[in-house]
């Protein structure tokens, strides 16, 4: 059963857990002993970050809204989608998002929780021949709540999804992203950013199915987490038979900034075809002691030296962010995030 | 300017400065020579106050301040510079910007004012001529895919910017063509005066060719062993460092 069917049925006992491999790390069975009564009305929302870059703002608060995006061919769209938690809840969404033969979307969309809820959201996007869509998320979930983003991504040939996802965390958060990727010189870039604190836990999960001959797929992920926080990144890659000539690069990097954090990692490249180049890389360790040490030398506080390199580690990531706006707008919260 | 006297330290519970003393008056250039393993990068690491040199005896003072006692910014700060012998990378941080971010640091911590933008930029063009490094190189991550020589001058660089009082030089002639050197040197020379002192440490005497030092000290085995004018890098160059090795 779904997260969302387990949340609908009020049934906890559905809910994934250790025991499902791709769960593991995110157990939300041993977590949640019952699901909480639905949400009700979210009330007034306030406004979202992404509201002053986007021609329409989407909103889905409580599970309830708006459920479809569409873009017609060859025209772009630029649209803000805030997912909304409210109160002590449970609530499932699902928004489906249809972008035609050559049309452009730039997809913003942010969580914003407020309350101990269970929330969860599923979003299903089609790309046409041709099709292109940056999707930037921004997860600023209560230290609290509880959210599962679950969003499934058919490329068609041509297409370009670009995505990055920059998360603080929550009590328990995953933010999954599956794709089909139909080769054919689709292109695909998946990049993820967690900033962790407290007791804060986020999971990033994706699968790529290379599908077809001649796909791209490149991914970059880093975090730092600090005090007790936990940082779950799992990426899969499944280059399918007759999928030859797929070019894909995964990355995963993280800093760790107490004892007591953690970080679980689980790279894999499953490749059932010829002729196919694909790398992965993963890291995770503590700031460089040799280079803090130059910075200081040179003049800067402690602090502000940590600040400036730990900015610095995850800048390779957002300087991947095409859309500028949107590009500054995260720049300035992981820099507020990681001064705090 | 820079007084240690009878300096003791340790790494990992090895000692390594054996009760090092060395008066480096201001407008002074003073060098110092050893073999490998004498303990000259110690002593700039333990004057710049990097963590793992444990000071256990002696003192260090610039201009009659305790110097063990202040954070490695601080002593920047106080205007205490090293020229690393392997200046480190720093991804993701362009060149311009860290220079910025340490030059306002020290600003601030002096009680003066942040530096504007375009007196930065005129500063870091006219010293970027000077030392022959294409402006553009400052763009990138500093030190991130530069070469040995690049490196180097680049130090040169933030010192020029930084406007230090004392100067620590850890062999920088290391990894520097003849032309390079040449560079590296004019940058160096261009900051002597009389309110400077700087330390040259080096294992070679080509560098004092170029930059010529007041006093030569040999270290050996943690301590000076021998002090004397030029003559004595000459002189080192010549026979080496054995008999000093015995001495110690």
């Amino acid at each position: 059963m779904s997260v969302a069917a387990a949340i609908r049925a009020r049934d906890a006992a559905a809910l994934p857990g250790k025991r499902d491999e791709d769960w593991r790390w995110t157990d939300l069975r041993g977590l949640i002993r019952e699901v909480p009564p639905p949400s009700g009305n979210a009330g007034e929302v306030g406004a979202g970050p992404f509201d002053a870059l986007a021609d329409e703002v989407v909103v889905v608060a409580n599970g309830e809204g708006v459920a479809h995006i569409a873009v017609e061919p060859h025209r772009q769209r630029t649209v803000a989608l805030r997912i909304v938690s409210r109160g002590d809840g449970s609530h499932a969404a699902r928004v489906s998002i249809d972008v035609e033969a050559d049309g452009r979307l730039i997809l913003l969309e942010s969580y914003d929780g407020e309350g101990g809820y269970l929330g969860q959201a599923s979003l299903v996007f089609s790309l046409g021949v041709g099709a292109s869509v940056e999707r930037i998320v921004l997860a600023a979930d209560d230290a609290e709540g509880v959210t599962v983003s679950q969003a499934e991504v058919q490329l068609a040939p041509d297409a370009a999804f670009a995505q990055t996802v920059v998360t603080g965390g929550a009590r328990r958060q995953r933010l999954q992203t599956i794709i089909h990727h139909p080769g054919g010189h689709a292109a695909l870039r998946l990049d993820g950013i967690y900033l962790l604190e407290g007791k804060r836990h986020a999971d990033l999960t994706t699968v790529v199915t290379h599908e077809g001959l001649d796909g791209v797929t490149s991914q970059l992920t880093k975090g730092v987490v600090r005090d007790q926080a936990r940082g779950v990144f799992q990426g899969r890659i499944v280059v399918a038979e007759g999928a030859d000539k797929t070019d894909a690069r995964m990355g995963h990097h993280a800093l760790i900034l107490s004892d007591r954090a953690e970080v679980d990692a689980k790279p894999e490249l499953e490749i059932y075809a010829d002729d196919v180049s694909c790398a992965h890389g993963n890291t995770v360790g503590a700031l460089d002691e040799h280079a803090l040490f130059y910075a200081r030398q040179r003049g800067i506080p402690e602090p502000e030296a940590r600040a400036m390199l730990t900015e610095a580690f995850v800048g390779e990531v957002v300087d991947r962010i095409e859309h500028e706006p949107a590009r500054e707008l995260v720049r300035a919260w992981v820099a507020e995030r990681l001064r705090g | 300017m820079l007084s240690v006297k009878d300096l003791h330290a340790e790494v990992d519970g090895n000692e390594i400065l054996k009760g090092l003393s060395l008066e480096i008056p201001a407008g002074e250039v003073h060098a110092i020579m050893g073999p490998n393993g004498a303990g000259k990068s110690t002593l700039s690491y333990v004057l710049t106050g990097r963590e793992g040199y444990e000071v256990t005896a002696g003192s260090a003072t610039l201009d009659g301040e305790n110097l063990l006692a202040l954070e490695p910014n601080e002593r920047a700060a106080r205007g205490v510079f090293l020229s690393f012998q392997y200046p480190l990378e720093i991804p993701g941080v362009p060149a311009l910007t860290f220079i910025r971010t340490a030059l306002n640091a020290q600003r601030k911590a002096r009680g003066e004012g942040e530096i504007s933008a375009p007196e930065f930029l005129k500063l870091a063009r006219a010293k970027a001529a000077e030392l022959k490094i294409d402006f553009d190189m400052l763009k990138r991550a500093l030190n991130v895919g530069f070469s040995g020589g690049e490196k180097k001058r680049m130090e040169i660089l933030q010192m020029a910017m930084l406007s230090p009082r004392f100067l620590i030089l850890d062999e920088t002639d290391s990894g520097l063509d003849i032309d390079a050197l040449r560079i590296v040197a004019d940058g160096v020379n261009a900051l002597r005066g009389p309110d400077r002192a700087m330390l040259v440490i080096t294992h070679y005497q080509r560098l004092l060719d170029y930059i010529k030092p007041d006093r030569v000290h040999v270290l050996s085995a943690g301590r000076i062993v021998a002090s004397g004018g030029p003559e004595l890098a000459l002189e080192l160059e010549r026979e080496g460092y054995d008999k000093y090795a015995r001495a110690a």
